[in-house]
């Protein structure tokens, strides 16, 4: 950074050292946090019901692990699909085709308008429904066919089920943060002689990452705990059905549950330092101070923190399930 | 260089003709058939009021605004259609457009930097994804330009990080990155505070010592006094007055008589 708030080795002979001003109020509030969390600790620690020993027994099973990793692989291939239909239709919405526009709004509203768990079932039957799959033309002859089961596994309709429903989600994200690029910005790479996806690609997406981010951050945890639907297809090998099978075994349901949350958040606190990691490659030049122009540039697009969203009943459903399962 | 002897020059054909343009916003009727020429090398002032269609005749010779009637040519060519066989027209697609822009630059008010790349990348951008020039040669060109607009010394900051005129002296370079024979500026000193307007209008002289094609819509009298070849007054969407710089101290028309008065 060529400018900076720190010493620089400049010699400014008066340079001023203050004191910052002693506030009594986080040290109050520390202390009353600190106590509180102990409280809870010691209540957790000491109370017989979330019986540790069994937590930590199971915390590294065998079972666990490769639930988490079916986890992960369910997480990272919904949101790609997600993200790379998102974009898709996002652009789609925004284009000049009036087809194109009519398809996107269509697959959002669908997509949006019904819950995931009863896609998740409908990828799962499909297999059954539509035994066979074939190419060709309506109502005239097929040049190639197969059968559903071996095109699209369990794994596949868990995939295609997750990233679809997610997709109309993230492609409202994405239009958002398209849409809060300065029209200006546009106009200048137009004049400079850049063509339309050149300047989408080049000069208003980079932008739109800013706003995109930390939404999508929240959607990928999201469906990191929304993968736990998937049985629904049924697709039985994730973390939240490992952890429920092992419980149901032993009769335990409390600390099996505790060991997914474990891994919840031990995952989820991953994801967070890999969004902000985001966020601070996408803010480049806006975090920078605007100085001398008295507030006469061009808005910068704000910064959100994250959309709320109506995903609370997709979380209530994860957890209920997860219970009764 | 005064009109005439532009106009004996090898020049012949003029860099600009717009014809008879007319521009409808809907049933607002913004331009109602402006005509102006504008041959090479000169430096031509719009002056006028708010709302006169000043912008908007700019911005349609570039194509960021398309017209409702007439015709515009640079350097002979017919801007935004192609003429058909038959008489007819046809729009051009993308890459045409595209083309085309490609030998104008223009100059904004609200400067337009890509506020995500640094100074020297907002400058190398189009040369590289555009004309295709390598990398490290786009990198070192634009450091000639930044050198240009005195703004050498400033190259790795962003936008953010610069003055309103030194944030419209890059956007000039940018501009000026791709060699373009004409070059668009619409107000590029009014939203800069007024100390560091002469540092732009001191750039944009020395633009017009290069020979670059120049229009420039501006409220900076002493700038089109001093440079302009070509002054137009527009008002209410048609061209009210034109002639050489002398206009501005001795108007022939009531209605500019009475906008100078205003501003002066
Ligand atoms: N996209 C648009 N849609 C509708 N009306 C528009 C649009 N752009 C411009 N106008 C109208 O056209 C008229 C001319 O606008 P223009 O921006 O060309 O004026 P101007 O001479 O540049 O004024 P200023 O000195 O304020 O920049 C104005 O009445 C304006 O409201
Ligand atoms: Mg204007």
């Amino acid at each position: 950074m060529p400018r900076s708030d720190s010493d620089g080795g400049l010699d400014i002979p008066n340079r001023i050292s203050a004191r910052p001003v002693r506030k009594p109020g986080p040290y109050i509030a520390a202390v009353v946090v600190v106590v509180v969390a102990l409280m809870l600790l010691h209540g957790m620690v000491t109370n017989p019901n979330f019986d540790w020993p069994t937590v930590w027994m199971y915390l590294f099973n065998e079972n666990v692990l490769s639930g988490i990793g079916w986890t992960l692989q369910l997480t990272v291939y919904a949101m790609v699909l997600a993200t790379v239909l998102a974009v898709i239709l996002a652009m789609m919405r925004k284009s000049a085709n009036p087809v194109l526009r009519g398809v996107s709004w269509f697959f959002i509203w669908f997509f949006r308008g019904t819950p995931v768990y009863t896609q998740l079932v409908f990828w799962g039957l499909l297999a059954v429904l539509v035994p066979r799959m074939a190419l060709g033309i309506p109502f005239g002859p097929e040049f190639w066919s197969i059968d559903t089961k071996t095109l699209i596994s369990a794994g596949t309709a868990a995939v295609l089920g997750l990233g679809l429903n997610e997709a109309a989600y993230l492609s409202e994200i994405v239009r958002a943060g398209i849409e809060a690029v300065d029209t200006g910005q546009s106009e200048a790479a137009a004049a400079l002689g850049m063509r339309r996806s050149l300047i989408m690609r080049r000069i208003v997406l980079p932008q739109a990452m800013r706003i995109i981010v930390p939404p999508t951050g929240n959607e990928t945890i999201g469906m990191l705990k929304t993968t736990s639907l998937v049985l629904a297809v049924p697709f039985s090998l994730e973390l939240q059905f490992a952890t429920n099978a092992i419980a149901n075994r032993i009769y335990k349901p409390i600390p099996l549950l505790l060991v997914a949350c474990i891994w919840y958040l031990v995952i989820t606190t991953v994801l967070m330092m890999l969004q902000s990691r985001l966020e601070h490659h996408f803010g480049k030049g806006f975090d920078a101070r605007a100085m001398g122009s008295k507030g006469k540039q061009p808005p910068l697009p704000g910064k959100t923190s994250g959309e709320p969203k109506d995903a609370v009943d997709k979380v209530n459903q994860a957890t209920m399930v997860g219970l009764n399962a | 260089m005064s009109m005439q002897e532009q106009s004996l020059d090898a020049a012949g054909a003029p860099a600009i003709e717009i014809v008879q343009v007319h521009k409808a916003f809907g049933s607002l009727h913004v331009l109602k058939g402006v005509s102006l020429t504008v041959m090479p090398g000169t430096v031509t002032a719009i002056l006028g009021p708010s709302g006169s269609g000043k912008s908007t005749l700019l911005r349609m010779i570039n194509q960021l605004e398309t017209r409702t009637g007439g015709e515009i040519f640079i350097e002979g060519e017919l801007v935004g259609y192609k003429p058909l066989g038959n008489g007819g027209l046809r729009l051009l697609d993308d890459k045409e457009v595209a083309a085309q822009r490609s030998k104008i630059g223009m100059v904004f008010q609200r400067f337009n930097l890509f506020p995500h790349m640094t100074a020297v990348e907002n400058v190398m951008e189009a040369p590289v994804h555009v004309g295709g020039v390598a990398k490290r040669e786009a990198r070192e060109q634009a450091l000639n330009e930044l050198d240009r607009v005195g703004l050498a010394d400033r190259a790795n900051y962003y936008p953010a990080q610069l003055s309103g005129g030194q944030q419209q002296r890059v956007a000039i370079a940018r501009a000026l990155a791709m060699h373009p024979s004409i070059m668009l500026f619409d107000e590029p000193t009014s939203a800069l505070d007024p100390e560091l307007v002469g540092e732009v209008l001191a750039v944009m002289r020395q633009v017009a010592k290069e020979g670059i094609t120049m229009v420039v819509v501006t409220h900076e009298m002493g700038f089109a006094r001093e440079v302009a070849d070509q002054v137009v007054f527009m008002d209410q969407g048609v061209v009210v007055e034109h002639g050489g710089s002398d206009i501005i101290d001795h108007p022939q028309t009531e209605r500019f008589g009475a906008f100078l008065k205003s501003v002066l």
